[in-house]
């Protein structure tokens, strides 16, 4: 009686999400999945007849595609380079800020946390323009130290560092305020006894700030990775991939595959792996924190 | 869908004219429905909306035309929409998928394989037999070739585009030459001979970029190749005829003759006006480009050619480019929008057209009004366009050209392949993008 009930009430509450996660997410990824197994170009869009079911064809030709490994080797790059920077940052200014010796507090939280709020493609475009070689924000104050000018997304070399010298100012703010909460939940009673025992700031940080934080940090770096894994509108913006493909992420090869040259099925296949790619990089993740916190 | 759109648009027309442009809507909404029903089917002035997509500047400027086209034409409004040109194909394909295309609408002519390839538009034939506007023989040839697949006509050229050779007059006359290379050897025998001038400087005689596609497929066309073979079923980009194209530009970068490396090629005015390179082949947008942005010094520095050729057959032949007006295949108001494609493609318009954006109107008459001849930039283009060709008209060509073309010219410019290698890759990466057009045309044999 009483579990029939409770299924009642679970369809109640549960019932509508489910419907909208399975009509707008469970079946278009078993549906992709399925696609990701066909040929599924601009002529099966013309004419269905000529799809071809290729069973794993699209996954073994992807191994064997040089642009793939370059776009997964910049994502890489992007991810291992950036995302733990990003979290640094994050978790600077939130110690920052989270400090009893910051004044307007609150103004500079604002400010942190207002590209996160911007829209990207806006973002990018002003970024596009302080990167300019010849007309750049960025490169008049390095005039003023009679350094370069550098072109900033013109460079192969220099291209990536941009984008995720970008990337981390737009991202920061909102790992801040997670990490400000984190901070705030440190009973004050732990500082209090470490300062009795004579601990020196440093101490304090490195003994009590860092481990009671470990699960705020287990879920920013996660979902930071899951983020920086799905590089898309910086590159697409303001260097569309280039130059010499030094800023060609998968998913902006996936868009090329899929929506510039219709190769629909080549591209699912390219958004299983990235799949993969994010499963197996949570999966690490959690298992590495475990061993060190638990 | 027509019926909804004609009542639509009655509804716009009458509030004009009936006094109860005032009358709140959403009470009386059900009332005037059923007036407006009535009111539409007792007149039998129907007004047929047509809807318009075109790209960049020209669709910003396009609907400058329809007052005069609306006046001509009472019961066709035009709805413009504009899409930018770095989103135009995504939004085209998406809208043939979700059948949302519109009646008629602007399609660059190396597309139009592509949507023919997907059912997407109507041939035109049956409307030019019947037209007094447009024939085949008001255009140039090479441009309107591109609309013709299997003898069947897909587009109307609206305006045209090619490549010709920008050069600085002045420092070809410092090296001993009055008129710009007719032939290859010509045009290599002065690049040595610039180059050797500025011995010791910074400075080439030739952009090339190696980052574009274009100059590489151009001299492969002069030189005869026809790119792909078999019915388009394979690539021949290793073919002599190609290859010897290709070493040829080539030795521009061996003999340090135009630069491999583009980052020193910020913005080509300010690189053209300082003498960094002479030549460099581009298309028309440039001419009003280099008017705006050269110094005024250098005015009368420079000039537009036709395209030097391999052989006495001056000139080569360059790309024929631009854009075309096509009809949505499922569009129940062709014959309107036929009408609006007509009045596009007249003499009148294309010249009013020209004047509104300085695209290259695509009717040949027109060339002939003094906007042209009094424009010396504009010659070589003229004479140019009766000598272009068009690419392989399937609808992989453009992912074979953006994508593969390109990757292998630039690895060759820098030295990391030699062009046998190079070409052989391309032929086999281009064979692998053909391989799905070889099964359908095998299925249909």
């Amino acid at each position: 009686m009483r579990s029939s009930v409770n299924i009642k009430i679970l369809i109640l509450f549960l019932g509508p999400s489910l419907i909208v996660l399975t009509v707008f997410f469970f079946l278009p990824v078993i549906a992709a999945f399925f696609l990701s197994l066909t040929d599924f170009d601009i002529y099966s869009l013309g004419n269905i007849s000529y799809l071809r079911f290729v069973g794993f064809e699209n996954y073994v030709q992807l191994l064997n595609d040089p642009l793939f490994w370059t776009a997964l080797k910049n994502t890489f790059y992007f991810v291992l380079v950036g995302g733990p920077l990003s979290v640094v940052v994050s978790l600077g200014t939130a110690v920052l800020l989270n400090s009893k010796f910051v004044p307007f507090k609150k103004l500079f939280r604002l400010i942190y946390f207002l590209p996160v709020v911007t829209t990207l493609v806006a973002v990018s475009i002003v970024w596009k323009y302080i990167y300019h070689p010849r007309f750049g924000l960025l490169n008049y104050f390095l005039s003023l130290f009679n350094i370069g000018p550098l072109d900033w997304l013109g460079n192969p070399s220099l291209a990536m560092p941009s984008i995720i010298l970008m990337a981390i100012w737009k991202n920061f703010g909102y790992n801040m305020i997670i990490f400000i909460a984190g901070l705030q939940n440190i009973p004050l009673e732990l500082y209090e006894s470490a300062s009795i025992e004579g601990a020196n700031a440093w101490q304090k940080f490195k003994y009590i700030t860092i481990p009671m934080l470990a699960p705020t940090t287990l879920f920013v770096s996660v979902i930071t990775m899951i983020g920086y894994f799905q590089l898309f509108a910086e590159p697409y913006v303001m260097t569309q991939g280039g130059p010499l493909n030094s800023t060609l992420s998968i998913v902006l090869y996936m868009y090329q595959e899929g929506f510039r040259w219709w190769n629909i099925g080549y591209s699912t296949s390219i958004a299983f792996m990235l799949f993969v790619i994010i499963l197996i990089g949570t999966i690490i993740q959690f298992k590495l924190q475990k061993e060190k916190y638990v | 869908m027509k019926s909804i759109l004609i009542y639509q648009n009655s509804y716009h027309a009458r509030i004009t004219t009936f006094p109860f442009g005032k009358v709140k809507v959403r009470a009386s909404s059900f009332l005037i429905c059923i007036f407006l029903l009535w009111s539409c089917s007792q007149t039998e002035n129907k007004i047929v909306t047509l809807n318009f997509w075109a790209m960049g500047v020209e669709g910003e400027v396009v609907s400058k035309l329809i007052p005069d086209f609306e006046k001509e034409f009472p019961n066709i409004k035009i709805k413009v929409q504009q899409i930018p040109w770095t989103a135009a194909h995504e939004k085209l394909i998406t809208a043939f998928a979700s059948e949302t295309l519109p009646d008629v609408f602007q399609l660059g002519n190396t597309w139009i394989p592509e949507f023919k390839a997907l059912n997407a538009i109507a041939p035109l034939n049956n409307f030019i037999n019947h037209s007094s506007v447009v024939s085949a023989n008001k255009y140039f040839e090479g441009i309107w070739d591109t609309n013709v697949i299997d003898s069947i006509i897909y587009g109307i050229p609206w305006y045209v585009d090619t490549r010709v050779l920008f050069y600085r007059k002045d420092i070809l006359e410092s090296v001993g030459y009055k008129d710009p290379p007719k032939t290859w050897n010509e045009l290599f025998e002065m690049s040595v001979k610039i180059r050797d001038k500025f011995k010791g400087q910074t400075k080439y005689a030739m952009l090339i970029p190696t980052n574009e596609w274009v100059p590489f497929i151009i001299f492969g066309i002069q030189n005869g190749s026809s790119l792909l073979k078999d019915n388009d079923e394979y690539a021949d980009f290793s073919g002599k005829k190609f290859k010897d194209a290709f070493d040829f530009l080539i030795k521009f970068y061996r003999e340090r003759l135009a630069p491999t490396d583009m980052q020193q090629v910020l913005n080509i005015y300010q690189a053209f006006a300082e003498g960094f390179f002479t030549f460099y082949i581009t298309g028309p947008w440039n001419v009003t480009e280099m008017k705006k942005r050269l110094p005024i010094s250098l005015q009368d520095s420079w000039m537009t050619a036709p395209l030097p050729s391999p052989d006495s057959n001056y000139p080569g032949y360059s790309l024929a480019g631009g854009s075309s007006l096509v009809l949505n295949k499922n569009s129940k108001n062709k014959i309107y929008a036929w009408k609006w494609i007509e009045y596009l493609s007249k003499n009148e318009t294309q010249l009013q057209f020209y004047k509104l954006v300085s695209s290259l109107p695509a009717v040949k008459k027109v060339w002939e009004d003094s906007t042209f001849a009094n424009d010396p930039y504009m010659r070589a283009f003229y004479i140019q366009l009766h000598k272009t060709k068009a690419t392989p008209k399937i609808p992989e060509w453009e992912q074979i050209v953006f994508s593969k073309i390109q990757q292998y010219a630039e690895a060759v410019a820098t030295n990391k392949m030699n062009s046998r290698q190079a070409l052989n890759l391309l032929d086999e990466d281009a064979n692998k993008i053909l391989e799905k057009r070889r099964w359908i045309l095998s299925k249909e044999r």
